[in-house]
């Protein structure tokens, strides 16, 4: 088994996602705040790597905030950090052997690249706690015109259940297709590789 | 035999400890990742080889792409251009024998209003690009990979006895209920290519009305070529039932997954 699936440490993500249109840097506008209230999993963890990539450009706030309609539905991927809220230090060791033996996570919050899809970036961040993603967030999506805002603002919360899920079900690659999820798998998958080094 | 015959250190035989290392790429308008298993996945010969299937990509890309106007088939189609790749007639005729292979579901030429037909094989270039990517990782011995790109998987392993390794999962996205796997799909060599409803509406264009498929679900097929289970997943979107009928008839080591 590639990942050790018996528990999890508690994250806390709350999201508050503000979007405008944004250029193709992707550095301005269009971004979204992401604010990650790690529990336990930086402190226990004792690995060097947590919280490193936090400080990203993305977090800038400053966007207009019409687009902040995601807020509420971000409650999916908060309820499936909250599972195994009591295990900590004595799993850590297994969680950091596994990682070394077969490639899984280390602990931190790690941002992927910014993916160009023909409709505009979409990146994705993400919390990995005892080897295992236990949010993601997306900080840029495509949000150009209105039907793009329709699309994403459903869209965003689902996909960021869908990486959880996706880690749990122990899954190495995804087929699908909406064209959206796949920028965000994507950004998903260079997080995930970013949290593998 | 005596036991100090035997090394204190090694309790029989053990399935090596396989590492992994993935590499992501922007190319073809997606994120492609690249994901190796091996002893060592660091070795240079690794790397050079994920180098050449990048480089593979970025190229059909610089071809074959019907979004980037400087792309040999979009400046042959807006008459800029006399000579392109050899690509282009190798996706034509490819795109001629899937037409053929799936009584017309999938078809790379439609006509546009004014009576210009207009070659648009998106429907194959994908998986055919990546399938020609993953011929770079064939050759390196005692790895086993897969590549992902845009939702078209591909998995394999070069010469040697890390193709008995562990199997890949694909997972399957289900079309119904987003954030949900429906199906995972287990593999070592061959490639996995869905198709279906996207956020923004049908894209995929049935052959016979010239209309969008509009309906929800999604079609998967998986086999050995990731080309042709790209090409079944078109045409399966197009037509589910008939799909299904020609599949079993014409390719039989293919999987049709409709949801």
């Amino acid at each position: 088994m590639r990942r050790i699936t018996t528990w999890l440490l508690s994250t806390v993500s709350a999201l508050v996602l503000l979007f405008s249109y944004h250029t193709s840097t992707g550095s301005g506008g269009g971004t979204a705040v992401a604010a990650d209230a790690n529990g336990a999993a930086g402190s226990t963890s004792g690995d060097s790597s947590a919280t490193g990539s936090d400080a990203t450009g993305s977090d800038a706030t400053g966007s207009d905030a019409t687009g902040s309609s995601t807020t509420g539905s971000d409650g999916s991927g908060a309820a499936s950090d909250g599972t195994g809220t009591g295990d900590t230090s004595g799993d850590t060791g297994t969680g950091s052997a596994a990682s070394g033996a077969s490639g899984g996570l280390a602990d931190g919050t790690y941002t992927g690249e910014a993916v160009q899809t023909r409709y505009g970036p979409v990146q994705v961040k993400i919390t990995v706690s005892g080897g295992k993603i236990t949010s993601s967030v997306v900080t840029q999506v495509p949000w150009s015109d209105h039907r793009d805002q329709e699309i994403n603002a459903a869209a965003v919360p689902i996909l960021n259940a869908e990486a959880v899920q996706a880690q749990s079900a122990d899954i190495d690659m995804v087929s699908g297709a909406t064209f959206t999820s796949q920028g965000y798998l994507g950004s998903l998958q260079s997080a995930i590789d970013e949290a593998s080094r | 035999m005596s036991t100090l015959e035997i090394p204190v250190t090694s309790a029989g035989p053990r399935p090596p400890v396989l590492a992994r290392r993935a590499w992501v790429e922007h190319v073809m308008g997606t994120a492609v990742s690249v994901h190796v298993r091996a002893l060592d996945p660091g070795r240079a010969d690794v790397e050079a080889a994920v180098d050449r299937a990048v480089a593979h990509l970025r190229r059909v890309e610089t071809v074959l792409s019907t979004w980037r106007a400087d792309s040999d088939l979009l400046r042959l189609q807006h008459g800029e251009t006399d000579t392109a790749h050899a690509w282009v007639a190798d996706v034509a005729e490819l795109a001629l024998e899937a037409e053929e292979r799936t009584d017309g579901l999938f078809r790379a030429w439609r006509s546009r209003t004014g009576g210009r037909t207009v070659f648009d094989p998106t429907g194959l270039v994908k998986g055919w690009a990546v399938a020609g990517a993953a011929a770079h990782l064939d050759v390196v011995p005692e790895i086993s990979y897969s590549i992902g790109a845009g939702g078209d998987v591909v998995v394999g392993a070069g010469p040697g006895p890390s193709a008995d390794g562990p199997p890949w999962r694909v997972g399957v996205q289900d079309p119904y209920r987003s954030g949900r796997v429906a199906e995972v799909l287990t593999l070592r060599r061959g490639g996995v290519a869905t198709s279906g409803a996207s956020a923004r509406g049908g894209h995929v264009l049935d052959p016979r009305s010239g209309r969008p498929v509009r309906r929800a679900g999604s079609c998967t097929v998986v086999g050995p070529d990731l080309t042709w289970a790209d090409v079944w997943a078109t045409a399966a979107w197009v037509d589910p039932g008939r799909a299904a009928r020609l599949l079993a008839e014409r390719d039989p080591g293919y999987r049709l997954v409709v949801l």
